[in-house]
C-alpha cells in the first residue's frame, strides 16, 4: 500500500516537475519581453550592436516574406502529391515511394535543410538570399504538408466518392469538386502548423538568408528573420539588444501559441 | 432522332453508342500535374542526398576514414577531424535521454492512468504539447540566462566534491555538455509522451482487468502488465527522441560552448556535429565548406539510420499489440 | 398492364408437386419483352475469388425488376457491375458479357463516365453530398457541362417532384442536404440519380436503412418512377419485391436460380431452393 502511495507520488511528482521549466520560460518570456513592445518595434529596424532604439520590422518582414516563399513552393507540391497517392492510386509503387520518402523528410534535421539549400542555392548564386532561406524552410514543411493532406483527403467520406462516380463523374471532376472542397479545413490546418513550424525555425534560414539590418528590397538578398535575429543578439554583451531578443521571443512564442490552438479549434469539429 | 428536349440534353437515345456526343474523353491535366509532384518530390530526397555528398567529395577524398578519427578541427591549417564532435553529439542525446525518458515515461502514465481528475491530466498534455511548440531559439535563449547560470553554481558545488571523478572534473563552465544536455532533454520529453501514451493506451483494458481480477494492485499492475506490453513502442519512443536530439541545433549551439577538445567532463564546453555546422556555415570558405558537407553527411546517416531503426520498432509494436485486440 | 403486380393482397405460397424435386441450374426464362439490358454467360471474381457463376439474364424495359436472395448471394455485386462501379475496386475481373442494346457494355470504345451518365444508381445508404439540396441534384448536370442556370432550376423542380419531395423542400433548397431526415436524404438521392434523365435506374437496397413510413413513400415512388425507368432493385425484403416488382430474379450463392414474373415466383417458384428462401426455411 505504501509503495503504491510513493509510486503514484513519484509519478505525479515527475509529471509536475516539467512544469516548472515551463513556467520559467513564459515568465521569462513576458516578463522581459513585455517592456519593449511597442508598435516601433514592428516598424523600426534592427539597431546596429551597441545602439540603442529600434525594433525588429525588417525581421518580421523577412520571416514573412521566406515563409511564403516556403508555401509556394511546398503547398502545390504537397498537395498534388497527397491527392495522387491517396485519390487516384492509393495502392502503387510511387505511392509507397512518396510515402516513404515524406516519412525520411520528417527525420531530417532543420539544419540539414538550410545545408542543402546552402549548396544548392548559395554555392550556385555565389549570394546568400531570401530565396535560399525560403527553399530552406520549404524543404521543413513540404512532409508535414504532404503528410496532414493525405490524412485529411483520407477523411472525406468513401459514400461522396461513390456517389460522385455514380452519376458518371470523372476522377478529376470527383476531386476538384467534391473532395478536394470537404478536405479543405483540414488542410488548412495543417498549412496553418506548416507556418507557425517555419516562422520558428532558425538553422534552415542561418547561412542561407543570414541576416540584414534593413528593410528587405530583394529576395534575391540576405534578410533578417525574426529566429536570427534571436541568435544573434542574444549573445551580445548589449543589454538593449537582449531585451530585443526576449521581445521577439515574446512576439514568436505568442505567435506559435496561437496558430496552434486557432488550428485545434478548427480541426476538432471537423474530426466525426 | 430528338437528342434534345426544351435545350436539355437527351441522353436516351435509345442506344449505348460508345460515341456518345455528350461526353468527349479529355486527358487528365489534373492527374498529369499530380503525377509530376509525386515524382519531384521523390526526387528530392535523391537531390538532397546527392547535393551534400557531391559537395562533400572533395573533403571525403582528402580525409577518408581519418575524418571520423581525426580530433583536431583547423581550418587554419587545414585539419579537419570531427571525433570529439561525433562523441559530443552521441553523449549530449544520450544524456538528454537519460533525464527525459523517467520524466516523460511518468508523464505518459500520469496522463493515460486517473490518478488525478481529467482537468488536471489535460492540463498536462496542455503543457507537453505547448513545450513541444517553442522554437528551439527560445530555449537557447532561456538556457543562456537560466540554466547556465544554475549549472555554473550547482556545478561548481560538485566539482568541488566529486571532481576526482573525471565525470565531474571542473572547473565549471556554464556552457557545457551538461547545459545542453539540459535543456536537449526538455525539448526531446514531448516526443517521449507522446509516442510512449499511445503504446499506453493501446494495452487491451482486457489485460488491465484480468491482473486487477487476479488481485493485483495498480501499481503492481502497471509495472508488471502494462508497462511490459507497452514496452516496445516506449522503446520506440526512446530511439526516436535520440535521433531527435541528435538533430537539435539552435539550443545546443548557444549553450554546449562549441569546443573542439576532447574532455571527459560533463562540465566543460563540447559540442555536436549540428552545431558545428551552425556556427561555421556562414563564414566557411574552400576545403572547409567541404569538409562541413562531410560533416554533414554523416550527420543525416546517423539520423537516418536511428530513425528507420526507431520506425521499424514502433511498425513492430503496432503489429504486435494488434494480435491482442 | 392488365395484372396488377403492386397489389398487396396476400399470396399463399403454395407448392405444386412439380416442383418437389431437386434444384438444378437452367437457362434463365425469357419474358415476352423487349430485351432490354442482356446478361450472357457472366463471371465475376474477387481476385481469385470467383462470386459469381455464369449468369444468363435478359432484363425487359420499363420494368421493375427485383433482385433476391440471401446475404452474400451476388445480387448487389451484378448490380454493380450494370454501372461498372465494381471497376473502383482493384483486382477485380470478370468473364462473359453485358449488353445494352445491343452494345457490350465492356467494350473498349465505351466510355464508363458515359456509361454511368446514363444509369442512375441509388445506394443503400443515402449518401448526399456535403451540399445544399440544389447542388446535389444539379451536380450529375455541371459535371456534364451544363451550366444554364434556368436548365438547372426546371431539372431540380421535376427532379424532387418525381421525388415527392418538393413539397417539403421547395422553400429551402440552398440548405444543406444534411440536415434532411433519412428518408428525405434518400429520396433526395434518387431525385439526384434521375436528374440527368438515364435509361436505366438501378437501386441496391434503398430502403434497408429506412423507417416503414419512409420505406412506403419510397416504393410508391418506384412504382410511379417505373413509368419513365427501366428499373431494377435489389432487396432483402421479399414483400417489398412482391409489391413493387414485376419480374424477380431469386440469386443464391452466386448463381442465378430462378427468374420470373414476380407473381409466379412467389406462389408457384419452379425450384425448389426459391421456394425454400421464400417460406423462410433459409436467408
Amino acid at each position: 500500500m505504501l509503495r503504491n502511495r510513493f509510486l503514484t507520488g513519484l509519478c505525479i511528482a515527475l509529471s509536475l516537475l516539467t512544469l516548472f521549466p515551463l513556467i520559467s520560460i513564459v515568465i521569462l518570456v513576458i516578463r522581459n519581453g513585455l517592456p519593449l513592445i511597442s508598435m516601433n518595434l514592428f516598424t523600426q529596424l534592427s539597431p546596429a550592436p551597441g545602439l540603442e532604439g529600434g525594433g525588429f520590422g525588417n525581421a518580421i518582414m523577412g520571416t514573412l516574406v521566406m515563409v511564403c516563399i516556403s508555401l509556394l513552393l511546398a503547398v502545390p507540391l504537397g498537395i498534388l502529391s497527397a491527392v495522387y497517392i491517396n485519390e487516384y492510386a492509393p495502392v502503387s509503387p510511387v505511392s509507397s515511394a512518396v510515402r516513404f520518402v515524406a516519412k525520411l523528410l520528417t527525420g531530417i534535421p532543420s539544419i540539414i535543410c538550410g545545408v542543402f539549400a546552402f549548396a544548392a542555392v548559395v554555392m550556385t548564386s555565389q549570394h546568400f538570399s531570401a530565396i535560399a532561406g525560403g527553399v530552406a524552410l520549404a524543404i521543413l514543411i513540404l512532409p508535414i504538408i504532404l503528410l496532414t493532406s493525405e490524412q485529411a483527403l483520407m477523411g472525406v467520406s468513401v459514400s461522396y466518392r461513390e456517389a460522385s462516380y455514380g452519376v458518371g463523374a470523372t476522377p478529376f471532376q470527383t476531386i476538384w469538386r467534391i473532395v478536394l472542397p470537404d478536405a479543405m479545413p483540414a488542410i488548412m490546418t495543417g498549412i496553418m502548423l506548416a507556418v507557425s513550424r517555419a516562422a520558428g525555425e532558425t538553422a534552415p534560414v542561418l547561412f542561407t538568408a543570414l541576416f540584414s539590418q534593413n528593410w528587405i528590397t530583394s529576395v534575391f538578398e540576405p534578410t533578417a528573420s525574426l529566429s536570427v535575429l534571436i541568435y544573434n543578439f542574444a549573445s551580445l554583451p548589449y543589454a538593449y539588444h537582449i531585451k530585443l531578443a526576449w521581445s521577439a521571443s515574446l512576439v514568436l512564442v505568442t505567435l506559435v501559441t496561437l496558430t496552434n490552438i486557432l488550428a485545434q479549434m478548427i480541426f476538432s469539429p471537423k474530426q466525426r | 432522332m430528338r437528342t434534345r428536349i426544351g435545350g436539355v440534353p437527351i441522353l436516351n437515345t435509345g442506344t449505348l453508342s460508345p460515341l456518345t456526343p455528350e461526353y468527349r474523353r479529355n486527358p487528365d491535366f489534373f492527374k498529369g500535374a499530380c503525377q509530376l509532384a509525386c515524382i519531384l518530390t521523390i526526387l528530392l530526397l535523391a537531390f538532397i542526398f546527392g547535393e551534400i555528398l557531391l559537395k562533400a567529395w572533395p573533403a571525403i577524398h582528402q580525409f577518408g576514414f581519418g575524418f571520423i578519427t581525426g580530433t583536431q578541427w583547423s581550418p587554419n591549417r587545414g585539419v579537419f577531424g570531427v571525433l570529439p564532435v561525433l562523441i559530443g553529439t552521441v553523449e549530449s542525446s544520450f544524456l538528454a535521454l537519460l533525464v527525459a525518458l523517467p520524466l516523460g515515461l511518468s508523464i505518459a502514465l500520469f496522463i493515460s492512468e486517473d490518478f488525478l481528475p481529467n482537468s488536471l491530466r489535460q492540463f498536462i498534455r496542455f503543457v507537453v504539447e505547448l513545450l513541444a511548440a517553442i522554437p528551439s531559439v527560445v530555449y537557447g535563449l532561456w538556457g543562456v540566462f537560466v540554466v547556465i547560470p544554475l549549472v555554473q553554481k550547482y556545478g561548481t558545488i560538485l566539482s568541488d566534491h566529486f571532481g576526482f571523478l573525471p565525470l565531474f572534473a571542473g572547473p565549471a563552465y556554464g556552457n557545457s555538455l551538461l547545459t545542453a544536455s539540459l535543456v536537449l532533454a526538455l525539448m526531446v520529453l514531448p516526443t517521449i509522451t507522446a509516442i510512449s501514451r499511445s503504446s499506453l493506451v493501446v494495452v487491451p483494458y482486457s489485460l488491465r482487468e484480468g491482473s486487477y481480477a487476479l488481485g493485483a494492485t495498480r501499481w503492481e499492475t502497471i509495472l508488471g502488465v502494462i508497462l511490459p506490453t507497452a514496452s516496445p513502442g516506449i522503446v520506440a519512443s526512446a530511439i526516436l527522441a535520440f535521433g531527435r536530439a541528435m538533430g537539435e541545433t539552435m539550443a545546443v549551439a548557444m549553450l554546449i560552448g562549441n569546443s573542439q577538445r576532447l574532455s571527459w567532463s560533463l562540465l566543460s564546453p563540447s559540442n555536436t556535429l549540428s552545431a558545428l555546422l551552425a556556427n561555421q556555415f556562414s563564414e566557411a570558405d574552400g576545403i572547409q565548406i567541404s569538409a562541413l558537407m562531410y560533416a554533414a553527411a554523416l550527420l543525416v546517416a546517423l539520423t537516418l539510420v536511428v530513425n528507420i531503426a526507431g520506425e521499424m520498432v514502433l511498425r513492430q509494436t503496432q503489429r504486435a499489440t494488434s494480435v491482442l485486440r | 398492364m392488365s395484372n396488377d403486380y403492386t397489389s398487396s393482397e396476400a399470396h399463399p405460397i403454395q407448392v405444386s408437386h412439380e416442383t418437389a424435386r431437386p434444384y438444378e441450374l437452367t437457362d434463365v426464362v425469357s419474358p415476352s419483352k423487349t430485351n432490354f439490358i442482356k446478361v450472357d454467360d457472366f463471371r465475376f471474381f474477387y481476385g481469385k475469388k470467383e462470386v459469381l457463376h455464369g449468369i444468363n439474364l435478359e432484363i425487359p424495359s420499363r420494368r421493375v425488376t427485383s433482385f433476391i436472395g440471401p446475404s452474400g448471394c451476388g445480387k448487389s455485386t451484378l448490380l454493380r457491375n450494370f454501372n461498372r462501379m465494381n471497376e473502383l475496386i482493384p483486382g477485380v475481373r470478370h468473364e462473359g458479357d453485358i449488353t445494352i442494346h445491343g452494345t457490350s457494355i465492356f467494350d473498349p470504345s465505351v466510355e464508363v463516365i458515359a456509361l454511368r451518365r446514363r444509369i442512375g444508381m441509388v445506394f443503400q445508404k443515402s449518401n448526399p453530398f456535403p451540399m445544399s439540396i440544389y447542388g446535389n441534384i444539379v451536380y450529375p448536370l455541371r459535371i456534364a457541362g451544363q451550366g444554364d442556370r434556368s436548365m438547372l432550376d426546371e431539372t431540380v423542380e421535376r427532379c424532387l417532384r418525381s421525388a415527392a419531395l418538393w413539397d417539403e423542400v421547395k422553400d429551402r433548397l440552398h440548405e444543406s442536404a444534411l440536415g434532411l431526415s433519412g428518408g428525405q436524404m434518400q429520396r433526395l438521392c434518387i431525385a439526384r440519380a434521375i436528374a440527368s434523365r438515364p435509361e436505366i435506374l438501378l437501386m441496391d437496397e434503398p430502403c434497408s436503412a429506412l423507417d416503414p413510413i419512409a420505406t412506403a413513400k419510397v416504393e410508391e415512388l418506384i412504382i410511379e418512377l417505373k413509368r419513365n425507368f427501366t428499373i431494377i432493385i435489389v432487396t432483402h425484403n421479399m414483400h417489398q419485391a412482391s409489391r413493387v416488382s414485376e419480374l424477380t430474379a431469386f440469386f443464391y450463392l452466386g448463381n442465378l436460380v430462378e427468374f420470373d414474373e414476380t407473381r409466379k415466383i412467389f406462389t408457384n417458384p419452379s425450384k425448389l431452393q426459391t421456394e425454400e428462401y421464400i417460406t423462410g426455411r433459409f436467408g
